[in-house]
């Protein structure tokens, strides 16, 4: 068993252990990794390494363009029949391991998550060019699944060869008459996921939101964006929308279909969760239409009350606000009976966590309710307006791996129709009163004196971090998870949540106490050391003989 | 349903696959990598490739999988990925101190014509190899093949670069195993031991994969073939290779490079292939056949003809890797089951060839296909014309058994949603018992989860 190191007096200044994990790196590996690890002051502006190229060989816990195209953004949609265009592999990996859960709206709704559908690309095809082949997949998937729309990925041999997947799926779209569109998601395309969610917003921003002008329905109307329903999610926050009365228009993409994404620009306001991996569509969708966005959090119920509440303060409705208000007390309420017997148990105990691009600090809310301290924290594909606050975008040096992903030019809409200049004029009233749009402060400030913050860790990163701080907890996701459990420390995964959850909304906060119970607890962990480890040895021999 | 869209109607597709029976070449590299001790795999292309990996071999062992990647960007794949492939070196070396990397290359970097041999050359010359520390490297295009033909790739590179001849013989043999499960690794040498035959096994992911909890994580675990063992099998007296697809043409380069002659077999999956392997063993160790191994054939007999009336007749449809689809089908024959679908994404013109030598004049009774567009979609296809009582396969098969109600048996790669072939053997007679429990059980829970009350068994 590990012995457990003591916070109570605050968090230990850092730059030890940094010293320690850098030493064992060469140079001007050092000089680099030094940048992305910062001893966190929560008042002062500090600027970290972020979205910059992993060092090959490092060991890192990132993936690459496509996943955080084909995988993050568009795989929680059901009813895009999605055609990766590639050697097998990519399509494989990418087959329901994300967790993206969907109720379809009937028994026989198109819901094509199940299936994974690839070019299966082989030699001949990467020497004479995979174009053919991939027209001919198109052309049998509208055959056999009479999709409305079909998605085509690029893997990293088609960008090299040069297929030309955009060409084809124009093509495509116009001989099918049904939506079909590309994605350049090659692999190697930016420095880590977070390229390919760029990428995915503007395909989807360009082909396919704002193709039907539907009439409003609801009187309160809004998109969820960023929330892709890993483990339930999205049901527990549709559920607080609906009982609110607020339209949830469309959800990108948890529990979303192709259909919402068309009229999601008839929304009144954008509600971003995943900062990181959906914030394009929300500017974009305010500079063409005009419609707000703001930063909201669902992961713990005080982040729940505060963003429902915070909806409801846009909207200004009388009733609105009362039922708003009704139902976080009652759901607090129940969160709070949970809480009240589960909190004594876990109080004071340690947590590190490096995932995602919001995941690492949305979650620090649930940990501050339990009484659970995070020692340190960092992200996997994140920028640093994500550490920092979205007021350093300004001054983020743009490198050659961003110029790579196209920035699209966005005006308003030409149809004055659509164009919502009363929500611009809301926004700007609101904003006089204090309302915060368009903000994120980020990681940091939130996080206490000396936390260690951490961008892209390494795995010896991981393990020396452990070593110093024997934490309680770490939450990462698979490759680490049995890698840190090995060493004696529980790991819950903050991708795919242990095939757990819902963790977001009240339902969702209850469930998380109850698994840090499960976790933090239990005394499973104690039983690692055999009973004779801790006895004085027997000394002599005996043989018995069969 | 959960695969609503897929119905029995059949098109002639050319272009499509849907839901695939195999994955691609270096998830294969980098799992017959890990069988080595001390060696560090590394994926030189995209991090995509190498994340993708580690987390297919994660889920399946639910064990740490460490691997590097040499993080290509946009640069690398225009430029070439030397620059990122020598840095890769020296970060390994410098930080994780392996005994041995063992690259394999990507579909992206083979498009690019990265030559692997060339930049592992530059990288000894630069001196960014410790002294008495190893690069080997495995072309591995994901466009050609599957992941067993990666695994078979990597198996050959490491046997080619290590293996030597002396003047002495040794008085051992090799297995070269197919991809099959650290429990299955240790049952191999379990059967060697009870034989009294000395062997060496390469892979051998035993004690790599199967890592006992400590509350110490270690980077390179206790198992794996040792160097002096690879260096070894260029003086054993045969080698015994075990899964065709997976392993030929690493004990054809041995018996090349080192005069080591070798005979191929089936993984001993099953009864005959079981019977093979041992007889193949016991000449190659020139030893005969123990009472132990015989009491275990008895046993498996016993349970076969003891339960024989729940296989008799029963449909089976099947999909997987060749060398474990051949053995199994041959022992579903045996026990007078009816193997109705065969599906195998790895591509390989002696598919055929093998399924007719195996089915006789019984080939008639199965619809098989292998390589593009063999995929499980094929196969529930198939099930949707004329349904079948089993089905086995890894854990995407859960969806469609789920959707037709037909009992399922999990075995292959990836098994994510049930643990036990981590821990239990599949091989030998020993295995081959624990095949038909599990087939038991799953067409015995079927039969009391299905039958009426008046029908229901206590004891069957």
């Amino acid at each position: 068993m590990v012995k457990k190191k003591d916070y109570t007096a605050g968090l230990p200044d850092p730059s030890e252990i940094i010293s320690e994990i850098t030493k064992q790196y060469p140079g001007k590996i050092a000089k680099k990794r030094k940048k992305a690890m910062v001893s966190n002051v929560p008042e002062e502006d500090q600027e970290i390494q972020a979205n910059v190229r992993t060092v090959p060989g490092i060991i890192t816990q990132r993936g690459c363009t496509y996943a955080g195209c084909r995988g993050v953004v568009l795989g929680p949609t059901r009813d895009i029949l999605q055609i990766v265009h590639g050697p097998i592999g990519c399509s494989f990996y990418a087959w329901l391991t994300r967790r993206n859960q969907t109720k379809p709206e009937t028994e026989t709704s198109e819901n094509f998550i199940p299936y994974a559908f690839s070019t299966d690309m082989q030699d001949e095809n990467i020497v004479f060019g995979g174009e053919k082949k991939l027209k001919q997949a198109i052309r049998e998937a509208f055959e056999l699944f009479s999709p409305k729309a079909i998605a085509v990925f690029s893997t990293c041999p088609v960008g090299l060869i040069g297929d030309d997947v955009h060409a084809v799926s124009r093509e495509m779209k116009e001989e099918l008459g049904i939506n079909v569109f590309g994605f350049s998601c090659e692999g190697y395309r930016g420095v880590s996921q977070s390229a390919g969610h760029h990428i995915a917003n503007n395909q989807i921003f360009k082909h396919v939101l704002g193709n039907t002008d539907r009439e409003r329905t609801g009187k309160f109307q809004i998109n969820l964006l960023g929330e892709y329903n890993i483990g339930g999610d999205a049901f527990e926050l549709e559920r607080l929308f609906e009982e609110a009365g607020i339209e949830l228009l469309s959800t990108f993409s948890g529990n979303s279909s192709y259909d919402s994404f068309e009229y999601a620009h008839t929304a009144d306001l954008n509600i971003v969760m995943c900062h990181r991996s959906i914030n394009y569509i929300a500017e974009m969708m305010e500079l063409k239409y005009g419609i707000p966005w703001i930063k909201g959090n669902f992961i713990g119920a005080g982040s729940t009350t505060k963003t429902l509440k915070k909806i409801a303060e846009f909207f200004d409705d009388a009733e609105l606000t009362k039922k708003v208000a009704e139902i976080c007390a009652r759901e607090e309420a129940k969160v709070e009976a949970v809480k009240a017997s589960i909190k004594p148990k876990v109080e004071g105990k340690t947590a590190m966590m490096f995932v995602g691009g919001s995941r690492a600090h949305h979650y620090q809310d649930l940990f501050e309710e339990l009484g659970i301290k995070v020692l340190s924290a960092g992200y996997e594909f994140a920028h640093r307006d994500d550490y920092e606050g979205r007021h350093v975008i300004p001054n983020i040096k743009i490198d050659a791996d961003t110029r790579n992903i196209e920035e699209l030019s966005v005006s308003k809409t030409e149809n004055e129709a659509l164009w919502r200049q009363d929500l611009v004029e809301k926004k700007a009233e609101l904003e006089k009163k204090g309302y915060e749009f368009s903000s994120y402060e980020g990681m940091m400030p939130q996080m206490e004196k000396n936390a260690l913050v951490i961008d892209d860790i390494s795995h010896w990163e991981t393990e020396k971090l452990i070593e110093f701080y024997k934490p309680d907890l770490f939450c990462a996701g698979i490759k680490e998870k049995y890698v840190v459990q090995k060493g004696g420390v529980p790991l819950k995964q903050l991708h795919s949540y242990d095939y757990g959850g819902p963790y977001a909304g009240f339902e969702g906060a209850i469930n998380f106490y109850k698994e840090m119970e499960r976790m933090l607890a239990t005394n499973v962990w104690k039983l690692v050391d055999a009973p004779w480890k801790s006895e004085p040895e027997i000394v002599g021999s005996m043989t018995i003989n069969a | 349903m959960l695969l609503r869209h897929t119905t029995e109607k059949e098109i002639d597709r050319k272009g499509l696959t849907v839901n695939a029976a195999k994955t691609c070449q270096p998830v294969g590299a980098m799992y017959a990598s890990l069988g080595i001790h001390g060696c560090l795999p590394h994926s030189h292309g995209s991090q995509g490739c190498c994340s993708y990996h580690r987390s297919a071999l994660t889920r399946h062992y639910k064990e740490p999988v460490m691997a590097a990647t040499s993080s290509f960007t946009e640069g690398s794949s225009v430029f070439g990925g030397q620059a990122n492939l020598l840095q890769a070196i020296t970060t390994i070396f410098s930080v994780y101190d392996p005994e041995i990397i063992a690259v394999h290359s990507t579909c992206l970097s083979e498009t690019i014509g990265d030559d692997l041999h060339q930049i592992v050359k530059k990288a000894s010359d630069d001196g960014k190899v410790p002294e008495g520390k190893h690069i080997i490297q495995a072309a591995t295009p994901s466009y050609v093949g599957s992941h067993v033909t990666g695994y078979s790739n990597m198996l050959t590179a490491i046997v080619k670069y290590f293996a030597v001849k002396t003047d002495e013989v040794k008085r051992q043999v090799n297995i070269l195993s197919g991809w099959v499960e650290p429990a299955d690794m240790r049952e191999l040498k379990r059967i060697a031991k009870v034989m009294g035959i000395k062997t060496v096994l390469a892979p051998d992911t035993s004690d790599v994969l199967d890592t006992p909890l400590t509350g110490k994580f270690e980077l390179y675990p206790k198992g794996g073939t040792t160097i002096p063992e690879l260096v070894s099998m260029g003086d054993s007296m045969k080698t015994v290779a075990i899964g065709e697809w997976a392993t030929k043409d690493a004990a054809v380069a041995l018996d090349n490079q080192c005069k080591v002659p070798f005979e191929l077999c089936n993984l001993p999956i099953g009864l005959r292939a079981t019977d093979r392997f041992i007889s193949a063993l016991a000449k190659a160790g020139a030893v005969s056949v123990p009472a132990e191994i015989e009491r275990e054939r008895g046993r498996l007999m016993d349970l076969i003809t003891d339960m024989h009336q729940y296989f008799y007749g029963k449909r089976v449809a099947l999909y997987g890797d060749p060398d474990q689809l051949f053995p199994l089908c041959e022992f579903l024959l045996d026990i007078d089951m009816v193997p109705a679908y065969v599906i195998s994404g790895t591509p390989g013109k002696s598919f055929s060839k093998r399924m007719e030598a195996i089915f006789g004049d019984k080939i008639d009774q199965v619809k098989f296909k292998n390589g593009a567009q063999a995929d499980t979609f094929q196969l529930h296809q198939w099930i949707k014309q004329e349904g079948v009582d089993l089905l086995i396969g890894n854990t995407y098969g859960k969806y469609i058994a789920r959707d037709e109600k037909i009992p399922f048996v999990r075995f292959g790669f990836p098994t994510m949603d049930r643990i036990g072939h981590q821990y239990f053997s599949t091989i030998g007679y020993m295995g081959a018992i624990r095949i038909l429990e599990k087939i038991l059980d799953s067409i015995m829970q079927y039969q009391d989860e299905t039958s009426t009350e008046e029908k229901f068994e206590l004891v069957m």
